[in-house]
């Protein structure tokens, strides 16, 4: 057994331009860091079984996933209408509102403001919006200084790595792996991988440009039309101090955020936190209703692709999604792979279903990366079909061209042969015949992958097929 | 009633011994059963990577093989989800509609719709552990999931209860995937093996003799990982046990 603290970190996916990414193969190196993987399955399954006691302590469990998924519904069914009505009601409290129609007018709107203030230090805390964005980088180009806030995307910052969850940014690495890359980065003491100790570092580093910074910035849980206010739910209280240190406080948020009513808001409180991580709340569940005194408040709302999805039947269900990270908890395949292995913001079944959205050719393999086995559908908060739709997105690359060329011409094979039964006869016969088609013909694929680390079953004498013959053919009236 | 018996081709190839305990069964229990000779697949691996249109002319087969009978039935969940709720690629005619409503699978026949009430024949003096199948298990409510606030119920345990002498052992993760997936297990071979050697790890903490389920394929997968890792534990269909053929 290799010694955690001995064992590199594996890397993410390699990423070439517009080429489709290879999950499998980054999977396969998380896999073979053994130590980092069972930790990083075992982290994560823990959430899962946490997430599971909090659903048995509420009994209407179910009732409130399908109310839910119903607001959820409804609020997208008249987006543009809610939209609108926070719209009306957050400048009304002051608050400068701005829509932007993708990443690139996102990121400008946002230089745009910081330039009007003269601000070139940004305290920021975890938005995935910003890294579906680029934002960080966008404005470091822009010459303004961001420092992540939330302690693992801190870590991720520094280690020039992107999350690998959406809640736990930093869950792939060990304590043994921050203490190295804040060894390195923060001028901690060299092997020191006491938790309180990193986090003290962590810290004590980012307060000062806290207290300091020109500018602080916050994504959004949800926003609600009827206030005009922007929640967000935190167990650092990182955003707390982000949103109301500095004199200017900008929210970045997607649009499909919105929701109704305060008394809606409830619902997904109840839900969220529980999901993530097992834990009844959120430490911090703050309620930005409007600039601080003095200060000035501004919330950019950005659609980056969600209309699209919005007007797409099939696809539209996963603009419910509130960002919990429950269906990459729960998910076999991610908890073994690692979330660095899809190359995509967004991992696990809910960045299956979301990534060929914003590109089709770069994230075709993804869709694959699952065994349909339905468990992310089970837990996720607001109902949304993640199996149903990663099974659709394989229907629509097929369609697209953007199948492999094994598989297509596997599958196109194995589609001729099963329609007709005497060339599928022909291809199982029994006897030595069985012996030479058979690891080819069953595993469907001529490389034989399935041995590599899995006996080969073993060929019968005979298949079944030959033995009803046998010993049904008198009392069988044969359809020949 | 007549019963059209559909036996999935790696069964057909690798497994016959599973058909013949699934056909002996039936008929022990007094059903007229007939297996087409002409059949060959239900058309799952096509499906499940998206080559829905590659899959049509399979499913027609299968369609024209099976029409005629009252009930389908198959000793594999998986088969049977594709078939109930997958078989969209050819026009919904009234006897693909009927196919697909009326098939079965093992377990859900015996419980469902035949009510078996007693096994008397068989015996299995062995610890065992459950394995569910993914699509037997939410794609057709095998038993309830651990993820949702449900009462437990499990038709599989409930049946394989009736057998003298079995005694059931918990896994850690009861309804996580075993890693087959059925083309998964070749495309994404690293993932797959190393989820099948958690689940042998998780199947041999149990304690357990034998792993039961009512999917070879799964099983399949897991006896190739349990032997290569060259950890002692037995595999088998449910068909086998509810037969006595294992005793």
């Amino acid at each position: 057994m290799i010694n955690l603290q001995d064992e590199a970190q594996p890397k993410g996916a390699k990423i070439r331009g517009n080429k489709p990414v290879d999950q499998l193969e980054a999977a396969n190196r998380f896999i073979a860091a053994s130590a980092h993987q069972k930790m990083h399955d075992q982290r994560l399954w823990d959430l899962r079984k946490k997430r599971d006691a909090q659903m048995h302590l509420i009994p209407e469990w179910e009732e409130l996933r399908d109310l839910a998924s119903e607001i959820k519904n409804h609020t997208l069914d008249f987006l543009a209408d809610y939209l609108e009505e926070f719209e009306r009601n957050a400048t009304a409290n002051g608050v400068h509102v701005h829509w932007a129609k993708d990443a690139q007018e996102s990121n400008q709107i946002i230089s745009d403001i910081l330039k009007q203030h003269d601000a070139k230090t940004l305290v920021k805390s975890k938005s995935m919006l910003g890294e579906e964005c680029c934002l960080r980088q966008h404005l470091e180009q822009d010459g303004v200084k961001v420092i992540e806030t939330d302690l693992g995307e801190r870590i991720q910052q520094l280690d020039h790595e992107d999350p690998s969850h959406v809640v736990v940014p930093a869950v792939h690495k060990t304590r043994t792996d921050v203490s190295k890359v804040f060894e390195k980065t923060l001028n901690a003491q060299k092997g020191n991988n006491d938790v309180h100790y990193l986090a003290e570092v962590q810290r004590e580093t980012t307060r000062p440009y806290i207290l300091n910074a020109d500018a602080g910035m916050t994504g959004g849980n949800f926003l609600v039309a009827e206030t005009g206010a922007v929640v967000v739910c935190t167990n650092e209280g990182n955003a707390d101090l982000s949103a109301n240190t500095p004199p200017l406080h900008i929210v970045t948020v997607g649009i499909e955020k919105i929701i109704p009513k305060m008394e809606h808001l409830a619902v997904f409180i109840r839900l969220l936190s529980r999901s993530a991580l097992g834990s009844p709340i959120t430490q911090y569940t703050s309620y930005f209703r409007g600039p601080r005194k003095d200060g000035e408040m501004h919330v950019v709302l950005v659609d980056n692709g969600r209309s699209t999805r919005l007007a797409n039947k099939t696809f539209k269900p996963g603009l419910k999604c509130i960002r919990c990270g429950a269906c990459m908890n729960t998910c076999p395949v991610f908890r073994r792979s690692g979330g660095l292995s899809y190359g995509s913001v967004y991992a696990g079944p809910i960045g299956l279903i979301l990534s060929p959205g914003y590109n089709t050719h770069k994230y075709r393999n993804l869709p694959f990366a699952s065994t349909l086995n339905g468990s992310c559908t089970n837990v996720c908060p607001v109902k949304i079909n993640l199996h149903e739709q990663i099974f659709a997105w394989r229907e629509t690359l097929a369609k697209d061209n953007e199948l492999s060329l094994s598989k297509r011409v596997i599958m196109k094979t194995l589609g001729q042969l099963f329609a007709s039964p005497r060339m599928y006869r022909t291809a199982i016969q029994t006897g030595d015949r069985a012996l030479k088609y058979l690891p080819h013909f069953m595993v469907y694929n001529r490389l034989n992958s399935w041995g590599r680390q899995r006996d080969i079953p073993s060929t019968p004498k005979e298949t079944f097929h030959s033995w009803y013959a046998k010993n049904y053919q008198k009392k069988e009236k044969r359809d020949e | 009633m007549e019963v059209g018996l559909f036996i999935p081709c790696y069964m057909d190839a690798l497994e016959p011994e599973v058909g013949i305990s699934t056909l002996k069964l039936l008929e022990r229990l007094g059903v007229d059963v007939t297996y087409p000779f002409d059949q060959t697949c239900c058309g799952q691996p096509m499906t499940n990577t998206g080559c829905h249109k590659e899959a049509a002319a399979t499913e027609a087969l299968f369609v024209k093989n099976f029409s005629r009978f009252d009930y389908i039935v198959m000793p594999s969940g998986s088969c049977t989800n594709q078939v109930r709720h997958h078989f969209d690629a050819i026009d919904q005619t009234d006897d693909v509609q009927h196919v697909r409503k009326n098939t079965y699978d093992l377990v859900e026949f015996l419980h469902d719709i035949l009510k078996v009430e007693t096994f008397p024949w068989a015996r299995f003096p062995h610890k065992v552990a459950i394995h569910y199948n993914c699509n037997a298990l939410r794609g057709l409510r095998h038993a309830s999931m651990s993820e949702r606030r449900e009462s437990f119920f499990s038709k599989p345990k409930n049946l394989l209860e009736k057998v003298k002498g079995i005694e059931f052992v918990e896994l850690e993760r009861p309804d996580e995937c075993c890693g087959f997936g059925g083309t998964f297990s070749v495309f994404e071979e690293g993932v797959s093996a190393k989820m099948g050697q958690d689940k042998v790890m998780d199947q041999q903490r149990s304690g357990a003799e034998y792993i039961i389920s009512a999917d070879s394929s799964c099983l399949m997968h897991q006896k190739g990982c349990a032997q290569r890792m060259g950890v002692n534990l037995q595999y088998a269909h449910i068909a086998q046990i509810l037969n006595g053929d294992l005793s």
